[in-house]
């Protein structure tokens, strides 16, 4: 139905679509490490060693563990299985609340301690008026 | 089925066709912005920040979604030879860029109050500014190789491989630790987005798609009439 050259275009662009997909893949497959923008409490305590540089670490605020001092926010990060405890001095962001997402970038001092120098809050993909909200809350 | 897209058929459609698009343009958008900006609820965490996403979300939508019908074209360009795919490849871009820069934007001004950052380098805030790259790109190739008998294969290999990007933009939340929320608004799994937000959403949605036809038209017309300047009636 179609003539031989329009059959060899697509066969060449197949080829192409192909390989790059897969270089692509490949690449992707090696920097994981960089493309994951923050990591679990579960990967800190699986790391071998406690790299110097900087990292991020996210997962959610645990209930009641924000405590603030003079000029020093202190809290645990939770992802339900492994936990880490972070120390902040400056201002957070509004969304930052216990129970809520949280990403902080800075220093591992063990696999424990965590000293933060930036926070951002994560938010999640749920979005409701508040009277929703509490109506759910109530249940 | 190519028939349909030869200039002198589809040329009496675009011209007319503009203004009629324009004035569903602007029903659509003042209803949109009505119900996003003033009748829609405040968010429960984030209250009236909430309202940048009315216009983050269509844009991104928008700016995929021509991109891949782009890539479409592209693709029935280069291995058809059909000129007339390849002029609404062209005339398709612009829009789809500005779409993608709108997200890009509106995005990190939702990210300052909400996140505490203008900007992160996550995988789909990075994989965003790589489509709108693609897009520049694809653009000034046009512009460069103008005229050039081989400006189609060079555009629709930039589109083509651009695309590869799409499906990485869209699952980079699900593969990936991200900054970004994952999507809201699912077709397969339950949507989490409350009914009364998502209807100024997908209002919002018809506005813009509206806006990227009526900006394909006129481009594509354009497109048409230097054919017809040219004193041809086919390319």
């Amino acid at each position: 139905m179609y003539g031989k050259k329009v059959k060899l275009r697509f066969l060449f662009l197949t080829l192409v679509l192909v390989s790059v997909i897969l270089s692509v893949f490949l690449i992707l497959q090696s920097l994981k490490d960089n493309v994951i923008y923050f990591q679990s409490p579960s990967e800190i305590k699986s790391l071998i060693e406690i790299d110097k540089k900087k990292i991020r670490v996210g997962g959610m605020v645990k209930e009641q563990s924000i405590s603030i001092n003079s000029n020093e926010v202190t809290f645990i990060i939770t992802d339900f299985k492994n936990e880490i405890n972070v120390t902040y001095s400056g201002a957070v962001p509004n969304l930052f609340a216990e129970g809520k997402g949280v990403v902080a970038e800075g220093f591992l001092k063990d696999r424990n301690y965590f000293s933060a120098t930036k926070i951002l809050a994560k938010h999640d993909e749920n979005y409701m008026p508040p009277e929703v909200k509490e109506a759910i809350g109530d249940k | 089925m190519t028939k349909f897209f030869k200039p002198n058929k589809i040329f009496a459609i675009t011209s007319r066709a503009p203004k009629y698009v324009l004035f569903l343009f602007v029903v659509v958008l003042s209803i949109g912005l009505t119900e996003a900006l003033i009748l829609s609820p405040e968010d429960y965490k984030q209250s009236h920040a909430v309202r940048i996403m009315y216009v983050h979300v269509p844009a991104a939508w928008i700016a995929l979604g021509t991109f891949s019908s782009l890539t479409l074209f592209s693709i029935g360009s280069f291995v058809f030879k059909n000129k007339y795919f390849s002029l609404i490849s062209k005339s398709l871009a612009p829009s789809g860029f500005v779409f993608n820069i709108i997200a890009l934007i509106t995005g990190s001004i939702w990210g300052k109050p909400t996140w505490g950052t203008w900007w992160a380098w996550d995988a789909r805030i990075t994989s965003m500014l790589i489509l709108a790259l693609f897009y520049a790109m694809y653009l000034l190739a046009w512009r460069i190789y103008e005229g050039k008998e081989y400006v189609v294969k060079i555009t629709s290999m930039i589109a083509i491989l651009g695309a590869i990007n799409v499906p990485i933009i869209k699952f980079s939340v699900d593969w990936w630790n991200t900054l970004h929320q994952s999507s809201s608004v699912n077709i397969l799994s339950d949507t989490s987005i409350h009914i009364s937000m998502l209807i100024p959403l997908g209002i919002m949605t018809a506005a813009f798609a509206l806006f990227s036809l009526l900006i394909f038209l006129m481009k594509y017309n354009t497109e048409l009439i230097k054919i017809k300047n040219k004193g041809l009636d086919r390319l």
